[in-house]
């Protein structure tokens, strides 16, 4: 077990380089120039240039990005070129919407869809199923903006009961926070529900055909333990590879859901950064990014080794 | 059904406490598109921070009223030597900065100075080019003189990137900027919101609002419902496409003003076939600018015929000069020896006017054969390979800089145009003061380039506002990028 630790540790920081240097490399390649985005169009070359020099882009390349990667080795992640801020604390404020809005999304998509999943399969072919799939597939077709603009339309305009959008900050309260991320998150956990739901019933009805589960039901089990104790376990693999592979998504890649909920998350905070090319901290968040796939998936993997014991003897 | 019960109780709530608040406002919340980079607006030239910023925070030694005119700020009034070399600028006693520092006459010569340095990144550096020296003759008067008559100096010193500042937080005003004006800085939640409120020590006129909210709205679709939900009360530009859904609605108003942003069609000047006259002028026939007006800015744009707003009081009417006439666009080309058309390409930034107008710009020219291909850019694109490397055939961007025709006469300008005739009547307007003679000389330039057809001259960028119907005093126009808030009030 220590040994295939280490080898997954040794693979993920290797990862960690690598992509240190894509990024990096990528970046620098993409037409545009900060200085110019700031002083605009009535600036003279002169003045760009003074300005470039300011903000240290005239370092050569490779000093630059050694000067980048060390820092980061230190936790050091520079300082945004637009904002002239410690990139750190515009990504610690920025998680502070992204991370709880996540996970509620993540929740809700759970509890949604493993019980639509279980019906599902359970009801194989009958009408159940074919409602609750026909729902999940219009859950994957319809477009979350939308979805998100028809939801603030009935709870927000219609109701009032939660505000249209923007988010108060914790500072103001438990509640009035919670209150701006309900609809947003629902928006969210809607589509990964759907996605979530079918793939548990693909899972199960698998799950369900194998001999063990005859003989489970032969035993004499009632259908229920059978269908949550041995089938919903065995089928639980596929699962947690998409919940971890939608934890990454619902991270950074709501950058719709973001602007129509005008919510200041890290998705808003990349999309902003490359369009004024404040590269650092594009940089800066997409090495976080990386950093954080990696740690899901390593948890998504050692959970493998939780929910299925041969993965853990086999090590 | 117990749900349903709910749903409905919270709802009477909802209607009972949004008409229990009777009492005459002081608080607002106004949307802005875009988040500004910063607060400083002398080292940037982003408009957002002006929007937040300009009269509200920061004020300069005269500022630009709401219809472009110039007024008296922190200078109570000025004095003209006669041979318009030397102002001197009576300032206001009693003024303090938002940190409790004194104005006085020093921080007007550390301003100016600050922004002409040689290692300032002012953005519109050009301001202050023809100042030669800033005196302090006492705490109360400034006396600046020029290396020549400029006669749009006091024009210039109103901009929001001649605002003064003081020595000590000049530094740090990117991120808690320190002004004279009626607003302090209170916070700014990024990529959410800023705040201001109001300053206890305003030297000038009482302002009415207590506390102002800039919260950023990028989505043009989510601005309906953040105002249909009275979340956000005004949105001074607002999307011309989503006027339909709320211009009906008794509780809002909807004005629709001029902006200074000239929209035209740029062509590289350098760049054959476009280096003969015969094709832009064809071009410019080609046009028909109604359709463009309306497809691109919901047909609230007003038609221009060269590079001036037709709110500015030295506009001379030019857009008969060349009506759309599809013939005489063809016989131009043949005149140039090219009636079998030709091909180009077609570079957009992405405002919607640039992508929108684009669009119908292609299928007009294609009337004539002139084939375009569509490359649509990002902004650091655009100001990379078409201002900077001048890599590109035609463009359509708008130019939002006030008063601004003198960049047709900037050596190496993108637009790759250079008549001597042109720089000319721009150096004279630099040197003359008189009235009457700056209305000759500008509408001389304004016939040079519609002669010339330097570019192809579309419309002016219309300024939709949108707000609650009780709120008043709100710019109807944007001479300058402003949120002007001194006036505002809520009627009862």
């Amino acid at each position: 077990m220590t040994a295939y630790l280490l080898k997954r540790l040794a693979i993920s920081l290797a990862t960690l380089v690598l992509a240190s240097i894509v990024v990096f490399a990528v970046l620098e390649i993409l037409p545009g120039d900060p200085a110019r985005l700031m002083l605009g169009m009535n600036a003279s070359a002169d003045q760009v240039e003074l300005l470039r020099n300011q903000m240290g882009l005239n370092a050569p390349l490779l000093l630059r990005y050694l000067h980048w990667a060390g820092g980061l080795l230190s936790l050091d992640f520079g300082r945004s070129y637009t904002y002239s801020v410690p990139v750190i604390d515009l990504v610690r404020e920025r998680l502070a919407v992204s991370l709880p809005l996540a996970l509620i999304a993540l929740a809700l998509s759970t509890v949604i869809a493993i019980p639509v999943g279980l019906f599902s399969a359970s009801r194989r072919g009958r009408a159940g199923d074919t409602i609750s799939m026909g729902a999940a597939q219009l859950g994957v077709a319809v477009p979350n903006f939308w979805f998100a603009l028809m939801l603030i339309y009935v709870f927000a305009v219609w109701l009032r009961l939660v505000p249209a959008g923007g988010f108060p900050g914790w500072s103001a309260g438990i509640w009035p926070a919670l209150k701006s991320l309900l609809l947003p998150a629902v928006a969210l956990a809607l589509p990964q529900a759907a996605i979530l739901a079918r793939v548990t019933r693909s899972a199960l009805i698998e799950v369900l055909n194998e001999d063990y589960i005859r003989t489970a039901r032969a035993k004499g089990l009632p259908y229920r333990a059978v269908l949550w104790r041995h089938a919903l376990r065995n089928a639980m693999i596929p699962v947690l590879t998409i919940l971890g592979l939608q934890f990454a998504f619902l991270l950074a890649g709501t950058i719709i859901i973001e602007n129509v909920f005008y919510l200041p998350g890290l998705g808003r905070l990349v999309f902003q950064a490359i369009t004024q090319r404040d590269l650092i901290v594009v940089e800066s968040v997409v090495m976080l990014l990386v950093a954080a796939v990696i740690a899901v998936n390593l948890v998504v993997d050692l959970s493998y080794a939780v929910v299925d014991p041969r993965l853990r003897s086999r090590q | 059904m117990k749900m349903w019960k709910t749903l409905l109780a919270a709802a009477v709530l909802a209607v009972a406490t949004a008409t229990s608040a009777f009492a005459a406002r002081t608080d607002l919340v106004i949307g802005i598109p875009l988040e500004p980079p910063h607060l400083d607006p002398t080292a940037g030239a982003a408009a957002a921070i002006r929007e937040v910023t300009y009269a509200n925070v920061f004020e300069g030694l005269t500022r630009i009223g709401p219809n472009g005119e110039v007024l008296p700020d922190l200078a109570e009034s000025w004095t003209i030597s006669d041979d318009g070399k030397v102002y001197t600028f009576k300032l206001h006693t009693g003024v303090k900065f938002h940190d409790g520092a004194d104005f006085s006459a020093d921080d007007v010569k550390f301003s100016l100075d600050r922004a002409r340095a040689e290692n300032s990144v002012n953005a519109q550096k050009q301001l202050f080019a023809a100042i030669d020296k800033v005196d302090v003759v006492d705490p109360a008067t400034v006396k600046v003189t020029l290396t020549h008559p400029q006669g749009s100096f006091l024009y210039n010193m109103g901009w929001g990137d001649a605002v003064i500042v003081s020595p000590k937080s000049a530094d740090t005003n990117k991120e808690k900027p320190v002004g004279t004006g009626p607003f302090k800085f209170e916070s700014w939640a990024k990529g959410s919101s800023i705040t201001l409120l109001k300053s206890a020590h305003y030297w000038g006129a009482p302002v009415f609002l207590e506390k102002v909210e800039f919260r950023i709205v990028p989505d043009a679709a989510a601005a309906v419902p953040a105002l249909l939900s009275g979340d956000i009360q005004a949105f001074p530009f607002f999307d011309p496409d989503s006027v339909s859904q709320v211009k009906d609605d008794p509780r809002f108003k909807v004005v629709v003003g001029a902006t200074e942003g000239e929209t035209i069609l740029s062509i590289n000047n350098k760049q054959p076939p476009f280096d003969k006259l015969q094709v832009r002028q064809a071009i410019s026939y080609a046009l028909d600018r109604k359709a463009i007006i309306d497809g691109a800015s919901a047909g609230l744009g007003l038609p221009i015929g060269s590079h001036m707003s037709p709110a500015n009081k030295y506009y001379v009417d030019l857009t008969g000069r060349y009506p759309h006439d599809v013939a005489k666009a063809k016989e131009l080309l043949k005149e140039a020896g090219l009636e079998n058309g030709f091909k180009a390409t077609l570079k957009l930034p992405p405002p919607s006017y640039a992508r929108l107008g684009g669009e119908i710009i292609a299928s007009q020219l294609r009337d004539v054969d002139i084939n375009l291909e569509i490359i649509p850019v990002e902004w650091a694109q655009w100001l990379d390979q078409v201002f900077t490397k001048k890599d590109y055939d035609l463009t359509i961007v708008s130019h939002t800089e006030p008063n601004d025709i003198d960049i047709y006469s900037r050596k190496d300008y993108y637009f790759n145009y250079a008549n001597p005739a042109f720089n000319k009547v721009i150096a004279d307007l630099e040197l003359t003061s008189d009235e009457a003679k700056r209305k000759d000389l500008y509408a001389q330039a304004q016939k040079i380039l519609a002669d010339d057809a330097v570019v192809g001259f579309l419309y002016e960028l219309p300024k939709v506002g949108v707000w609650d119907a009780k709120l008043q005093g709100l710019w109807e126009s944007a001479p300058v990028p402003a949120n002007d808030l001194t006036k505002v009030k809520w009627s009862e």
